[in-house]
């Protein structure tokens, strides 16, 4: 199963080796993990995206995680509600008669052209990472000449909607 | 008066603060008491300023002897054990050492040198990235950037090491920083870490839904491991199990937290336990595990393990709770803090006679048993005797192997903080270092450093130490020429093909020993040994006793790796 962790660390030398050291050692798999500066001077805000066994492992995860003197806060956001982004840059092969099919691929997904060569252009999209998976896989034929994606960069909705059962885990 | 204060001033206008200056003021403000050390490059000028310091410096003759025996020191004495090592090779020669004290929860706090800030990265002489190496074998560790930084990081360090799940904590200096002048110290402040507060306190309605469990089950059980005492928990552990009458099992880096003597006590449970405690553990129906961990060597094949039990799990380190078994009372706490609490409720006790009775009766009809007839040197037979010279008071320092599960089979602890061996990570070699540590912490004590003639070719260079300050550890060879336990595994398990796990050829134990100005003796029966002992166990010397073991001699009972605890080979004769 997929789990959406949020981790909030201090900015110090060798943290994000820290957490990935942890992964490793701990046998858990990362599918992404994405980084940056939070609304917190000093801290960073980390997002992984992990695959796991069952609730138990993702538990292990998470108090794992909590233990390293750097993390201030780990939060398993997976079953609650959220926002979760992605953005990918894509560069495909993009000659003159497939330029137009390529731009009625991008419309729907509200997707963007960010660069044209003579024969290939970027497109940059941004979203779950389901959809950036679609739009990828509806590009594929036209030839991808490069493709960059960031993970995804997830946290909790301002308001969480009732219906959607939260579980949370308790470290304490 | 005032030549005096012009006096001083000139002095500090002469002698500017250092990082190594700053360094040991921290260290004497944590009144470190003896530092285990290995001068290099990168750590001259802080050797410089050891030079004219206090504190007491032990030389190791080889970096990992320093570290194990910082390691004895800090399981006997409870403070954290000081290690300096330099960069590049000295740093790397520490790394068992830090992995040793990470699995069992020992406090350290170990500086190593680095190469000077402008150089690090550029493979300099003797450069090592000990950061990058340590990062997953530490509780946590820090490379110094600025001169400044040494109190704060040597004060975190301390705390760090000591509080919570105690651990390694590591500390890199780059030799400028060590020789740098601090422009201006920083001032003193608490230790302010956000993302580290360990719980100490219980959680009040899960100690009384195990106070409730208790007074309901049939079959209860209290799973004993170094978190007591880690906690010092000692007296509370007893007092709990007395007022509820709950039988009380070891782990095998537990024991001395509940006595031995007790009528209350099972054994030691896991691969070499007793048959009694093993059953316990598979049969109850409440487990209280307080300070263990249920390493795999403890709870055999986990499908199997207390298939009819309530688990409550007290520990300090909430990661362990759950991690191998499913566990309905979680318990993050402190030991001493959890048991008190318990103690208070005051709860009504179990009714279990029958539970009580069997028992017993297990062991009764299971004890340890060894051949007494067969006119060869036992093991076993020296572990009784040394036990009983000592009247079970002595320091027993343990190596790795089979001397090791004996030791914990026939040495029957009943006091805490007597009992130090390499139990998680099961390092060779630690157990001679170690023993020097110990007998540092407790000058008075007896130490008896049991170790393999294996184990002890893995440190023979320590008796340097021994020699230099003599320290009147007993050593206590168990040589049986062979890697035992090794052995054994191949005799069980690959049809007696012993690949390289005897070793025929051996040194004179006797001779080494005497090279550095020991005595040493070869032991070849029971009335020898019974002579020898007697004398060399009540002076203040130190002291090499090279037992001759019955080499085919196996630890019994033993579970098979991937079976269960009830699945017990050798329980009887």
């Amino acid at each position: 199963m997929k789990r959406i962790i949020c981790l909030t660390v201090m900015n110090r030398p060798g943290v994000l080796n820290r957490i990935t050291n942890l992964f490793s050692k701990r046998n858990f798999n990362i599918e992404s993990i994405s980084v940056g500066l939070s609304e917190h001077e000093g801290m960073s805000r980390i997002t992984c995206v992990v695959h796991v066994e069952d609730s138990g492992a993702s538990e292990q995860i998470t108090k794992q995680l909590n233990k390293q003197i750097d993390v201030i806060k780990v939060t398993d956001i997976t079953d609650q509600s959220i926002v979760a982004r992605e953005l990918a840059l894509i560069k495909v092969q993009a000659v003159p008669y497939t330029r137009n099919e390529i731009y009625s691929l991008i419309e729907p997904f509200r997707a963007s052209v960010i660069d044209v060569s003579k024969d290939s252009m970027t497109v940059q999209i941004t979203g779950e990472s389901d959809k950036v998976e679609a739009f990828i896989d509806l590009i594929k034929p036209y030839g991808i000449k490069e493709l960059a994606r960031t993970g995804t960069t997830a946290f909790p909705r301002g308001t969480q909607r009732p219906s959607q059962q939260s579980k949370s885990y308790s470290i304490v | 008066m005032l030549q005096e204060a012009a006096l001083t001033e000139t002095k500090t206008e002469t002698h500017p603060v250092t990082g190594a200056d700053l360094l040991l003021k921290a260290l004497e403000k944590e009144n470190v008491e003896v530092i285990f050390g290995y001068p290099g490059g990168a750590v001259l000028p802080l050797y410089d300023k050891l030079y004219h310091s206090k504190i007491l410096h032990v030389l190791p003759r080889h970096e990992q002897g320093g570290i194990h025996a910082a390691e004895g020191y800090a399981r006997i004495s409870g403070k954290p054990g000081v290690v300096i090592a330099t960069s590049g090779p000295g740093a790397t020669n520490i790394v068992t050492g830090l992995a040793d004290a990470m699995m069992d929860s020992l406090p350290l706090i170990v500086f190593t040198g680095q190469v000077a800030t402008g150089v690090i990265g550029s493979d300099a002489f003797q450069e090592a990235d000990i950061l990058g190496i340590t990062t997953p074998i530490t509780k946590y560790n820090y490379q110094v950037r600025s001169i400044e930084d040494i109190p704060r990081i040597v004060k975190e360090a301390f705390y760090i090491a000591s509080t919570g799940r105690p651990g390694p904590v590591l500390i890199d200096i780059p030799k400028d920083i060590a020789a740098g002048i601090a422009d201006q110290p920083e001032e003193e402040k608490e230790v302010n870490l956000p993302g580290y507060q360990p719980t100490l306190k219980p959680n009040y309605l899960q100690i009384r839904k195990l106070t409730e469990a208790v007074s309901r089950s049939k079959k209860p059980v209290i799973l004993a491991g170094a978190g007591v005492l880690h906690g010092r928990a000692s007296i509370e552990l007893k007092d709990y199990a007395e007022q509820q009458q709950i039988p009380v099992i070891h782990t095998l880096l537990g024991l001395g937290g509940f006595p031995a003597s007790h009528p209350l006590f099972i054994g030691m449970a896991g691969m070499h336990g007793c048959y009694a405690a093993n059953m316990g553990l598979t049969e109850c129906d409440l487990l209280i595990n307080i300070g263990a961990r249920f390493d795999d060597r403890l709870t055999g094949n986990l499908q199997h393990f207390a298939p009819h039990a309530t688990v409550a799990h007290i520990d300090i380190d909430p990661a362990e709770i759950g991690k191998n078994v499913p566990t309905s009372i979680p318990i993050v706490a402190d030991a001493k803090e959890a048991l008190e609490q318990l103690i208070l409720q005051d709860g009504k006790p179990p009714a279990h006679k029958e539970w009580m009775e069997t028992i017993l009766r297990w062991q009764e009809e299971y004890p340890y048993f060894y051949d007494k007839e067969s006119g060869r040197l036992k093991p076993q037979k020296v572990m009784e005797m040394l036990h009983s010279k000592t009247e079970g008071n002595a320091i027993v320092v343990t190596d790795v192997g089979q001397h090791q599960m004996w030791a914990a089979q026939y040495y029957r602890f009943n006091k805490a903080d007597r009992w130090v061996t390499s139990g998680g990570l099961g390092t060779m070699g630690f157990g001679f270092p170690a023993s020097i540590g110990a007998q540092l912490a407790d000058p008075e004590a007896c130490v008896l450093a049991i170790c393999g003639d294996g184990g002890f070719q893995m440190s023979t260079q320590e008796l340097a130490i021994i020699q230099e300050l003599n320290l009147p550890v007993k050593i206590i060879i168990f040589n049986n020429m062979a890697l035992g336990m090794v052995r054994q595994w191949q005799e069980i398990f690959y049809e007696s093909r012993f690949s390289h796990s005897k070793i025929p050829v051996q040194p004179s134990f006797v001779k080494l020993a005497e090279a550095y100005g020991i005595k040493g003796y070869v032991i070849q029966s029971e009335a020898e040994a019974e002579e020898v002992l007697d004398d060399v166990l009540h002076n203040r010397e130190p002291v090499l006793i090279d037992f001759r073991v019955d080499p085919d001699e196996n630890v019994y009972p033993m579970i098979a790796p991937g079976k269960g605890l009830h699945e017990m080979a050798g329980v009887k004769p």
